[in-house]
């Protein structure tokens, strides 16, 4: 090669547009390496994927067909959900109980119903168990994100309070919680907390979730009111304001702004680690996903799509949590 | 209006420093005292005691009658008379300049929104920046920063003004336009106490000079004789290095 190709070589490669560019290709090489290699070990394990077994656990369509077993008249209507049980009485006094889509109710109270007579006939959407999962995921998460925020503000508080008592009890219950494992902490919640105060299932998880997330909450938000100038305190103090106003208007405010990236984490890891619930019998997400892949051995369809089910919440959150970083940025 | 008398203050990080040693002083009302003197020597510590920022661990102090060191005296009324101006501005970040100003009306003064941005209105008219009332104070120079503290201070219609080495943290060609606003407050009779370096706004406006070193009070006198006769040798030499 001649000298001046060379040199222009050299140019070439000190261009920094092309040195991107070959960034960029060389990221789409290990994505489309990646997915290639995924692809050819399963082939290797003889998986048959089977993705279209997947969308009819989101969302399905059930075929409703509900025929009258005996002549009789109908004593009462129950709402169930979507749905209304039907109740009614024969001739020789014996309940019957048929279960309709609301939508689908043709009869009231007192109309006569006879053998044979079609009820409801159609089809309906239903929940399919992953959404189901999804849904209760995202209702547990968002309980214990409000309960954890709401503990580890008095905690945070009392670990900064110079009284004895709340100072070491918050101490206490912050090394409580995070010297020993969620997973412990659920049973704990759920077999003697539970117990003893008559919780169900859902209202265990939800707390042990709450407390536990509690605890590092609480170890955020002292860091952020510590992280606050003195100079903020007592210039609120000799304004006249007592301790609570200048913490509510002036130092919590700041300090929010400031903690919000390692609270967004927090939140995020809560939205995970609520997958723990599972073991006490919360269909949450994951253990949906577990028992669909008992039924039907699809692990590797159902656990990728649970897997992007988790990212669609977390990064939701992601994305309001930037939002509102943009917004409070407005007085820096 | 202040009455302070042989007050000791120790504070222990790390060394034992005493910071305030029998220190004794009156304040008439209308009266405008420069507190001043080499850094260390307890200045700043006897002005966060009057408003009560330091407890005091031996002594008195009485503000417009009401004894502070009493257990049953409510803080927070006596520091709403008293007005606060720092070093470091200490202005709320998060907050425009007349939420600033407005806060402490709305919450301890408990006058309504719109009384208090009235008020509030007004004093930045006093203070010369009525067209920053919707800025936040990160965009304003550190002048401007101090005179918006002036006048947050002053929305509470203060009895007393206590001034923490105010032009300190200031660029030079901003010192003018924060002494031009506290030299007006001495003007209109208020009762002020500045800890300063500021040696000709104290010897236009302060009617009396304290001098303290190493926690005691070494001199107080009249301006006049502070700058023309000293009594004592530390004052002279103090005097002669920062004049």
């Amino acid at each position: 090669m001649r000298r001046e190709q060379l040199d222009a070589l050299k140019d070439l490669f000190h261009n920094e547009r092309f040195r991107h560019s070959l960034s960029w290709i060389a990221l789409f090489l290990i994505l489309f390496g990646l997915i290639a290699g995924t692809v050819h070990t399963t082939n290797k394990v003889d998986y048959i994927w089977r993705w279209e077994q997947i969308p009819r656990y989101i969302l399905f369509k059930e075929i409703i067909e509900v025929t009258v077993e005996e002549d009789a008249i109908v004593t009462e209507l129950e709402k169930d959900g979507a749905d209304t049980g039907i109740v009614a009485i024969n001739s020789s006094d014996e309940e019957q109980y048929y279960l309709v889509p609301t939508k689908m109710l043709s009869v009231g109270v007192g109309d006569g119903i006879e053998r044979g007579q079609v009820l409801a006939e159609g089809k309906v959407w239903r929940l399919g168990l992953l959404l189901t999962g999804l849904i209760l995921t995202l209702e547990i998460s968002a309980l214990s994100i409000i309960l954890g925020v709401i503990i580890g503000l008095i905690t945070g508080l009392a670990r900064l309070s110079s009284s004895p008592a709340p100072k070491w009890l918050a101490i206490g219950y912050i090394e409580l919680i995070r010297g020993t494992p969620l997973l412990v902490q659920i049973y704990i919640f759920y077999f003697f907390i539970g117990q003893v105060f008559r919780l169900s299932n859902f209202m265990a998880g939800v707390l042990a979730l709450s407390f536990f997330s509690g605890a590092y909450i609480a170890e955020i938000i002292r860091a952020g009111i510590q992280s606050i100038h003195r100079g903020q305190m007592e210039a609120a103090r000799s304004l006249g304001m007592n301790y609570p106003q200048a913490m509510l208007y002036i130092i919590l405010p700041q300090a929010f702004k400031r903690i919000l990236p390692p609270l967004a984490g927090q939140f995020i890891s809560l939205i995970k680690d609520s997958s723990l619930v599972g073991v006490i019998a919360l269909v949450e997400l994951t253990r949906a996903g577990r028992e669909i892949g008992t039924s039907t051995f699809n692990y590797f369809e159902v656990f990728f799509t649970v897997a992007a089910l988790y990212l669609i919440l977390t990064f939701s959150l992601s994305m309001i949590v930037q939002y509102l970083e943009r917004r409070f940025a407005a007085s820096d | 209006m202040i009455d302070v008398s042989g007050i000791y203050k120790t504070f222990y990080s790390r060394h034992k420093v005493d910071a305030l040693i029998d220190v004794s002083l009156h304040v008439e009302k209308g009266e405008v005292v420069v507190i001043c003197g080499p850094s260390g020597s307890g200045k700043s510590t006897l002005l966060r005691c009057l408003n009560h920022l330091e407890a005091i661990d031996r002594g008195e102090i009485v503000i417009d009658t009401i004894q502070l060191t009493d257990s049953r005296t409510n803080i927070n009324k006596v520091r709403a008379e008293i007005g606060m101006v720092f070093q470091s501005f200490n202005l709320f970040p998060h907050m425009t300049v007349l939420e600033n100003v407005s806060i402490a009306q709305e919450k301890v003064r408990k006058r309504s929104r719109q009384k208090s941005h009235e008020i509030a209105t007004r004093l930045l008219e006093k203070v010369g920046i009525p067209e920053k009332a919707n800025s936040y104070p990160s965009q304003l120079s550190g002048g401007q920063q101090q005179r918006v503290a002036i006048a947050r201070a002053l929305a509470m219609q203060p009895k007393i003004m206590l001034f923490d080495e105010p032009t300190s943290a200031l660029d030079p060609e901003m010192i003018g336009e924060v002494l031009e606003v506290m030299k007006t407050l001495a003007r209109e009779g208020m009762t002020m106490c500045c800890v300063s370096h500021e040696m000709g706004f104290a010897r236009e406006v302060a009617d009396r000079i304290v001098f303290m070193d190493e926690g005691r009070i070494v001199e107080i006198g009249t301006t006049d004789q502070i700058f023309n006769e000293p009594r004592e040798e530390r004052t002279k030499a103090f005097l002669a290095q920062i004049l």
